[in-house]
């Protein structure tokens, strides 16, 4: 099976990552998958450039270790997820969660469980390139308030 | 004792990527965040408490009451904003 977590700045197949997933596992009845790309405006205002910045290391263990509790809560068969850092353009890709199961209930939660986590819990930085030059993104509670409603307490954007 | 401190995104553009730090055994992360503030100008500003600063011991997310100890990598950075 591939690694569970990828860090890089190379852009992901969709078709590819979820073949890879479900190859040879006879018992997934679902795949569900979320990819989240770059936006051309933010704030009113054109987005040029994304520049993202992890911690590495810190970044993979945390993200395992959300797979591992997406595992054991839903009892999906299967997660990845695929990060892309360093300089992006609008349109592109940056992020992709993918999750196998037996049925679909458990596919969808858990890929948004990911994703809640993900959003603050795993060391990313988004920097954003305008035409009046660059800033650093702010956290958003709506991402923490996303993260709670699983029950888990979270304080990121503070 | 010697600690590793690590900065990511704004606080690493203010303080650089990295720096070693001495700090009194039995040292809280709140300890090293306050000593640091006192290391410079730029120090007080970046690390400041009415600043969002996040903190990790050994690459996990913790809070700033977790004791330090020989050799720990302790990083600081903003919120984090990825996804």
């Amino acid at each position: 099976m591939a690694a569970r977590v990828s860090i890089r700045h190379a852009d992901f197949d969709l078709t590819a990552e979820i073949a890879a997933l479900r190859a040879d596992d006879g018992g997934v009845g679902a795949v569900a998958a979320f990819v989240g790309t770059v936006r051309e405006h933010s704030g009113g205002q054109a987005i040029q450039r994304m520049e993202l910045e992890h911690y590495p290391g810190m970044t993979e263990a945390a993200i395992e270790a959300m797979i591992d509790k997406a595992m054991v809560r839903f009892g999906i068969r299967a997660a990845r997820v695929v990060h892309r850092v360093g300089v992006l353009e609008p349109l592109d890709q940056i992020v992709l969660v993918a999750v196998t199961s037996a049925h679909r209930g458990a596919a969808f939660q858990a890929c948004e469980f990911l994703m809640d986590y993900l959003k603050t819990q795993a060391p990313f930085w988004k920097k954003e390139g305008t035409g009046d030059g660059a800033r650093w993104v702010d956290a958003r509670a709506s991402d923490d308030a996303a993260l709670e409603r699983w029950g888990v307490a979270s304080d990121n954007a503070g | 004792m010697k600690v590793q401190v690590r900065y990511f995104a704004s606080l690493r553009e203010a303080l650089g990527a990295a720096e070693a730090v001495e700090v009194p055994e039995g040292s809280t992360l709140h300890g090293l965040r306050e000593h640091l503030r006192q290391s410079s100008p730029r120090h007080a500003t970046a690390l400041g408490r009415e600043r969002a600063v996040r903190c990790a011991l050994d690459q996990r997310l913790c809070g700033e009451d977790a004791l330090l100890s020989e050799g720990a990598e302790v990083a600081f950075f903003p919120p984090v904003t990825g996804g």
